[in-house]
């Protein structure tokens, strides 16, 4: 449905999006990760024909974004970053305007703004005007104006940014319930989200393509197998040397030390990952240590997003050296 | 066509919506009143004819056409509501025109308004109904000049100030180059006679001066309708090629 070919954005001759492709298909939602000033929110407006491409080009179901502009923006949905919306228009104005752009008038109107409502939970403010409105009811009458002509292709910058918890979690639930049926780009700082609602995932730094795959296989990248424990009344220092004197174990880190608690995390050996934590246990049990707490770390995302990307302050110490 | 009319709608909604539209309205009249009867005399010239009503608008729209245009295109970028109207199913022509048009309007209503003018004159005397209606003609073109001229460096900025400031002196430039100082000016440098006629055939004030006097000649209204249309494509082309 997206189909995003070599893409590039230059200021200047400065480049902010350096050629990247993708493609998102029907019932798939991609997560689109980076660093900030990475150049998501430029691809973004790229994509949705807001800002002209340097090069490559940008396919909504087939329908080529520079070439038929207004045929392919009735194809998508758009949540820019920052959720703008006119402020001096009332909540049902903005909907009943936004409908009416896209040709939804009169009763098919009404039910598509009734609709999109009713998603976004909008009832009770439809006559306020939006400037009196909350950060949180800024994002969902935004995103009602996405949703109103129920497009095959969602676009969504941020969509969870200013949410309370609940709403977080109602939002994300929503767009897992519609990427079924439709194709959605969703960009996002937080790493959970893409793992709670992605099907696939794709990290740009710098304005390059650093990751396309599943979000298992972002995970698979973690330092994962790391075995979490916490001993009771133990010398610290003593037991790390023990433990690392077991072939199984690599490092020992000390995590931290709490009264007569504490915690280390046991890296494996290579190749040593399976049935690890039994032979730890076993380990604890010759010693005779108790311990209140023994766990196998699945590895963390953001440690691979670390990994994959470099943050805005180390590009540029890069850069100066 | 439908994309317009709905530009058009919000845009005349939102106007009215807003404390500017009374503001301005109000003031438009009270000038317009004061600049009639206190400095143009309209009582001591003792004329059935609004020639002392007609003859402010050059300078009056000067500073309030500008407060209408300038915040067309910079307060969508402000709030960032063009990224929004330019990915909705929405061409730039059409965006364009919409909010010109709206505008427009908006200022027709204000010439309107101004109504209880003709119906003074008519009660004291009876006027020739023919500069009447070519005076507004001309006016509202002046208007329709004048705005275009603000949705145009609208477009290239979103401080609505400098927009303000540069479209009142653009306008101003437009009022000037035909008034006699300039090309004055122009026959000292030794300017050839071709030139000095193309100068005042650019002037607004040339060309407004002829409709308020009731003279009604196409070509008056052709160089007012040019002048829109290279705004507006000139607005285009801006709006086209921004960076953010």
């Amino acid at each position: 449905m997206i189909e995003a070919s070599n893409v590039k954005k230059y200021f200047g001759d400065k480049p902010a999006v350096a050629g990247i492709s993708f493609s998102v298909r029907k019932g798939e939602v991609l997560g689109f990760l980076g660093p900030n000033g990475a150049g998501k929110s430029t691809t973004m407006r790229m994509i949705t024909g807001y800002l002209s491409l340097s090069e490559g080009s940008v396919k909504i179901d087939g329908c080529d974004i520079e070439e038929k502009p207004v045929e392919a923006k009735r194809l998508f949905g758009y949540l820019p970053e920052n959720a703008p919306s006119y402020q001096d228009m009332t909540v049902a104005g903005f909907l009943k305007f936004s409908a009416a752009i896209r040709g939804l008038r009169g009763e098919t109107g009404e039910a598509a703004i009734a609709r999109a409502v009713k998603l976004c939970h909008l009832e009770k403010v439809m006559n306020q005007t939006v400037d009196t409105l909350s950060k949180g009811f800024h994002h969902r009458v935004c995103f009602a104006q996405a949703i109103l002509h129920d497009p095959p292709v969602l676009i969504l910058d941020e969509p969870t940014d200013g949410l309370d918890p609940n709403q977080k979690h109602e939002m994300r639930e929503l767009i897992r319930e519609m990427g079924k049926s439709k194709a959605i780009i969703v960009s996002t700082h937080i790493l959970e989200e893409v793992e709670a609602i992605c099907t696939r995932v794709i990290i740009i730094d710098r304005g390059e393509l650093v990751f396309n795959g599943t979000p298992r296989e972002l995970r698979a990248r973690a330092p994962h197998g790391r075995l979490l424990v916490t001993l009771l009344g133990v010398d610290g220092d003593g037991a790390r040397a023990d433990l690392e004197k077991l072939p199984s174990v690599r490092r020992v880190e000390i995590l931290g030390r709490e009264e007569d608690r504490i915690s280390l995390a046991l890296h494996p050996s290579d190749g040593k990952q399976k049935n690890f934590a039994l032979e730890i246990k076993k380990a604890l049990d010759e010693h005779n240590w108790q311990f209140c707490e023994l766990h196998t770390d699945s590895g963390r995302l953001d440690e691979v997003f670390r990994s994959l990307t470099t943050s805005d302050s180390t590009g540029r110490k890069e850069g100066a050296a | 066509m439908n994309s317009i009319l709905t530009i058009i709608r919000r845009e005349l909604g939102s106007t009215f919506t807003s404390p500017v539209a009374y503001v301005f309205l109000v003031m438009f009249l009270v000038l317009t009143g004061f600049f009639t009867f206190m400095i143009g005399g309209f009582f001591l010239r003792n004329e059935a004819d609004l020639n002392s009503f007609f003859f402010w608008f050059p300078w009056l729209f000067l500073l309030l056409v500008p407060a209408v245009g300038m915040r067309q295109w910079a307060e969508e970028r402000r709030q960032g509501t063009l990224e929004l109207l330019f990915t909705m199913p929405v061409s730039v022509p059409e965006a364009v025109l919409g909010k010109f048009l709206a505008g427009w309007i908006f200022l027709g209503i204000a010439l309107i308004l101004t109504c209880p003018i003709v119906f003074t004159v008519c009660y004291l005397g009876s006027p020739d109904p023919g500069p009447i209606i070519t005076g507004y003609t001309g006016c509202f073109l002046l208007a329709g000049a004048y705005l275009a001229v603000s949705g145009m460096t609208s477009a290239f900025t979103r401080n609505q100030i400098v927009s303000f400031i540069t479209s009142t002196v653009l306008c101003l430039l437009l009022v000037l180059v035909g008034f006699p100082p300039v090309t004055g000016l122009l026959l000292k440098w030794g300017a050839p006679s071709g030139m000095l006629d193309f100068a005042a055939g650019l002037s607004v004030f040339y060309h407004f001066d002829g409709m308020q006097r009731g003279v009604f000649d196409l070509r008056d209204i052709v160089y007012f309708l040019s002048l829109m249309v290279l705004a507006l494509v000139i607005t285009g082309v801006a709006l086209k090629n921004r960076r953010g």
